[in-house]
């Protein structure tokens, strides 16, 4: 006679394991199936297509009536079962009590729903099952029906784009910076994010949802920046947790899953689980494939053979329509990585290898080789003989790159930002654009984002043959190709605001840059978009992310402000003071004009800013890029020569000037009259005062090189002079490579240029100093005021932990 | 034996980034990069002891303020033409947490 097999959940786990175990002995086992949903097993992964509007619940059916009669199950739908009588081998529903000789649960997982008020009430709907479906649809319907879905994963981008295409208008809020980002890296997230935002979905990443409001249903998403999100309904895709409240309840072994061994045996032999309720091997999985592979090993359990299951590699895809997403592996013991990117196209691929085995993989917008790479994955196949051309795919195996440019058909297209196919640039060759600056300038091709340069060549060294010179290369580092001035360009013009988007728009070739290129983009993206981009602290050198100089001992210095070089005996106490307080081994007065105090702890820093500041002293800036000191004289106050108030002149400039920064520092110098004693004249901007007025000169130095300053214009008024100094230097920070000090700057682009965009042109003269004047309103702050708050010590100044105390065991 | 310490969330690392842990050895550099991997290795650069968890992270390695010596976080060796390197220690994130293993960190440190 046959046993009694009952089911608890009619899902795909449980759909996939009854399948297997009719196909393999159809008789062993008379099986109940009991399913919390009013339906019987169908295709959940395709419930965003349902949503979307693409398939119909029908297409998604994997078992129906005719299935379960012919295998005669006992069909139990609509009725959840509510308890597990271990001692009598039985099950409680609402029909009454059921008996059984074998027990499998396959209750699968629960939408979590974040803990804040308001995340009941009606409105606020998970997207787990049909009858979810059906609710979101419903809202659909409403013209201009407004979404917000919490979660910027898996679920919540499919039904994002799914409602999307239902006509609702949807914002996604996401917890973590960049979207799937346990399947995804920031490059590729930032692709999926540009292609939803093209799409008319708004993103919004870092978003901590602080309540969801509404009286008698949802009306709105409230985060903790307080920005208030308008919404019809709430989707709530933040996660989910294992349904294992009857595992908990009748005492099976349960941690965040029902634990199951190899088998897919519970710590009770007569109770087996599959699915997302289980844990096995401290995993618990969220995804199909996994799922199938118990299901088959639980089909053999129940009829006695042995089976084992073996954790599986698991890759991801999304299911959104013109979306090419690919993602596997595990990111966590890459020795190097091999990054390849297609900016005109959109493509980004990313594979990571532990000795010479390819142990992650992460594309974008062409996964067309994805099985060929996840396959190199799973078998772990050495690629030493193979890693030159790896990334190009399997199409690109045993073919070398040179050969492939030559085979390439004369329509091809090469430069994608440009349109410029083969044919074009060979029939610049043989016209005599002989190098790379030639085809650019006959061809735009490569002239822009710079990405095919390599591919540009490539046809040269084809075309020319043994003519051709390989070019040194030009890139600022290793990480790219591009000059700065390329990169100042390509920034502007593409509109460029994070370091995912620089990197992914401009074909980086590492995953996140180097301690080169960071810096250089960081800075060109704070000059460029003071208002909108977040200076990336992480991208930024030691002394401009702690603001103060480290010393070679990995202590720092602190120098506060002397506006103009002036100060007062309260400030030389509270200097004083601080020396004391503090043990500060050294000070110095310094060569421009202040004091230094050297030789500081690490974590006295905030104290000691908090101290300097109550003195009512802030930052000087003596670690950063950006404008250190104005060096002035006694001037008119006091001098018998002195001619204009120097001081005075010297002092304003700071105040306007100070916090901003620059491509390399800027040191200024104000003189009361031609015997110069603030040596004004090897300053990057100097200003010498005279009987009838000012003269303004720039590109000085005293450094590595000393170069004297050249003449810049005569100004008659101090606010002239003011106008002068910020336009050049905001004239500066807008063109200059990073690390080209002003004369290195002015050196290339001539001093005749800048007089006409700063003197001759009084229109651009203004616009400079206005431009100049909205990024001081973010950056003409204290930043040790900002650092040393109390809520920045756990941060950052505090160590993490402390284990000089911990006991050894 | 490993004796695995629950050392803080992994968010109190920002990405690309690091903190320290003080031990009676010396400072422990704690790395988490921009994947969310977390490597732990001695704070002090095989060059001249600079402080690698004031440098730039990138990749899977960090750049030393004091010199730009490049150390692989996951080996503790000088990248490059630089010879030199630094401890590693176990460490592991779960559930959100870091966890490091003090087994050497402790055992060696008895007063
Ligand atoms: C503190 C000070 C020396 C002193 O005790 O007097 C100093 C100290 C340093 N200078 Fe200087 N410079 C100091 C005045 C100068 C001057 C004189 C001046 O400003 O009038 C010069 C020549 C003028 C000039 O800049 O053209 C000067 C030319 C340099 C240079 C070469 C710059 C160049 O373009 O060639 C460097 C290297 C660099 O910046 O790349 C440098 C770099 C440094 C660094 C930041 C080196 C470093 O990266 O660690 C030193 C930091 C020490 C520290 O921990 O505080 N320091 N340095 C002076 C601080 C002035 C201030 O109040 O902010
Ligand atoms: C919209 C969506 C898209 C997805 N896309 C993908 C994808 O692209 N790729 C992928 O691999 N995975 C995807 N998944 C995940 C995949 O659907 C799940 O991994 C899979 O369905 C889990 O199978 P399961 O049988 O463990 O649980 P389920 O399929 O969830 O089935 C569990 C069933 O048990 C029922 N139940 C629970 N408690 C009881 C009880 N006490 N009594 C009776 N019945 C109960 C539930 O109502 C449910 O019907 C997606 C999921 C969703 C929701
Ligand atoms: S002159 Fe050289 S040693 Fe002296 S402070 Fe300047 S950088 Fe340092
Ligand atoms: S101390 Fe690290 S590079 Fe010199």
């Amino acid at each position: 006679m046959s046993q009694k097999l009952v089911v608890i959940g009619a899902g795909m786990a449980s759909g996939k394991m009854l399948e297997e175990l009719f196909e393999l002995d159809a008789s062993a086992y008379d099986v109940t199936l009991f399913g919390a949903e009013p339906r019987g097993n169908y295709n959940r992964i395709m419930l965003s297509p349902v949503l979307s509007g693409e398939k119909a619940y029908e297409d998604i059916i994997t078992h129906d009536a005719n299935w379960y009669r012919g295998h005669g199950v006992n069909c139990r739908f609509n009725e959840a079962v509510i308890k597990i009588d271990r001692k009598q081998k039985r099950v409680i529903s609402a029909g009454g009590v059921t008996n059984y000789d074998k027990l499998v649960i396959a209750t699968g997982s629960a939408s979590f729903f974040i803990p804040v008020e308001g995340n009941d009430l009606p409105g606020v709907i998970r997207f787990r099952d049909l009858d979810d479906v059906e609710a979101m649809l419903v809202a659909a319907k409403k013209p201009a029906g407004k979404v917000v879905i919490i979660g910027g994963g898996l679920l919540g981008l499919e039904a994002a784009a799914a409602l999307n295409e239902q006509g609702m208008k949807v914002t996604v809020l996401h917890l973590m910076g960049h979207l799937m980002e346990r399947q995804l890296d920031s490059a590729a997230g930032y692709l999926l994010q540009k292609e939803l935002e093209s799409r008319g979905i708004r993103i919004i990443c870092n978003a901590h949802t602080n309540a969801i409001v509404g009286g008698d249903k949802v009306e709105a998403v409230l985060l903790d920046d307080q920005s208030t999100h308008l919404a019809d309904i709430v989707v709530m895709a933040a996660g989910i947790r294992p349904e294992v409240r009857l595992g908990i309840e009748s005492g099976l072994h349960t941690e965040r899953g029902i634990v199951v061994d190899d088998t897919m045996q519970t710590s009770d032999p007569d109770i087996l689980a599959v699915g997302e309720c289980v844990e096995h091997d401290d995993t618990v999985y969220g995804l199909v494939a996994p799922l199938y592979d118990m299901a088959k090993v639980l089909a053999r359990t129940l009829l006695g053979e042995a089976a084992a299951f073996k954790a599986p590699e698991v890759s991801t895809k999304l299911k959104v329509t013109g979306v090419d997403l690919f993602s596997v592996g595990d990111f966590g013991e890459d020795h190097e990585e091999i990054v390849f990117r297609d900016p005109g196209l959109g493509v980004y691929k990313r594979i990571t290898l532990n000795n010479n085995r390819i142990v992650g993989l992460v594309m974008y917008g062409d996964t067309s080789d994805s099985s060929w790479f996840f396959d190199k994955l799973k078998s772990a196949e050495d690629i030493s003989d193979i890693r030159g051309a790896l990334i190009y795919g399997s199409a690109a195996q045993g073919i070398d790159p040179l050969t492939a440019v030559a085979a390439m058909p004369e329509t091809a297209e090469i430069c994608g930002c440009n349109g410029v196919c083969k044919g074009t640039i060979v029939a610049a060759i043989n016209g005599g654009a002989t190098d790379l600056a030639a085809i650019k300038a006959v061809t735009k091709a490569s002239a822009s984002c710079g990405s095919c340069t390599g591919l540009v060549e490539q046809v040269l060294a084809a075309t020319l043959g043994d003519d051709f010179v390989a070019p040194a290369a030009a890139g600022i580092c290793g990480c790219t190709d591009l000059t700065h001035e390329d990169i100042r360009q390509i920034i502007k013009s593409r509109g460029l605001k994070s370091m995912p988007a620089a990197m992914q728009e401009m074909g980086w070739k590492t995953s996140c840059g180097c301690h080169v290129c960071r810096p250089a983009l960081n800075y060109y993206m704070i000059a460029e978009y003071p208002l909108d981009y977040a200076d990336d602290l992480q991208s930024r050198f030691v002394n401009e992310r702690n603001h103060a100089n480290i010393q070679k001992d990995g202590t720092y210095s602190v120098m506060p402000r002397m506006w103009g070089g002036m100060t007062t005996p309260d400030e030389l106490r509270a200097i004083a003071d601080a020396a004391d307080k503090y043990n500060v081994p050294a000070v110095h007065v310094t060569g421009g004009q202040r004091i230094d105090l050297l030789g500081v702890k690490r974590e006295d820093l905030p104290a000691m800013w908090a101290d300097l500041n109550a003195a009512g002293m802030v930052s000087g800036h003596a670690y950063s890029k950006g404008v250190r000191t104005v060096k002035t004289c006694v001037g008119t106050d006091f001098c018998r020569f002195g001619t204009q108030d120097s001081t005075g002149l010297g002092i304003t400039l700071e105040k306007i000037l100070w916090g901003s920064w620059t491509p390399h520092k800027v040191k200024l110098g104000v003189s009361g009259c031609p015997r110069n004693c603030a040596e004004a004249t090897c300053k990057d901007v100097g200003i010498i005062c005279v009987d009838s007025g000012y003269e303004v000169s720039v590109a000085g130095a005293a450094g590595m090189e000393l170069k004297q300053t050249v003449a810049l214009a005569k100004a008659s008024t101090e606010q002239e002079v003011i106008d002068l100094t910020v336009a050049f230097i905001q004239l500066y920070r807008e063109s200059a490579a990073y690390l080209d000090r002003p004369y290195k700057w002015v050196a290339k682009v001539g001093i005749a240029w800048v007089i006409e965009q700063v003197v001759d042109d009084a229109v651009n003269r203004a616009a400079l100093c206005e431009r100049f004047e909205i990024s001081q309103s973010v950056y003409r702050k204290d930043p040790w005021a900002e650092q040393a708050k109390p809520e920045y010590q756990p941060r950052k100044w505090a160590a993490l932990a402390d284990l000089t105390l911990e006991a050894a065991q | 034996m490993s004796n695995w310490i629950d050392i803080a969330a992994l968010d109190d690392i920002p990405p690309r980034g690091a903190r320290v842990v003080k031990t009676r050895l010396g400072c422990v550099a704690i790395f988490r990069t921009i994947d969310d991997q977390v490597f732990a290795i001695d704070d002090a650069c095989p060059h001249k002891k600079g402080p690698l968890s004031e440098g730039i992270v990138h990749g899977n390695a960090v750049t030393c303020p004091l010199h730009n010596w490049v150390i692989d976080l996951e080996t503790g060796m000088a990248k490059g033409a630089d010879k030199g390197r630094v401890n590693t220690y176990e460490i592991r994130v779960e559930n959100g947490r870091i966890l490091l293993d003090g087994s050497r960190l402790l055992a060696r440190s008895v007063a």
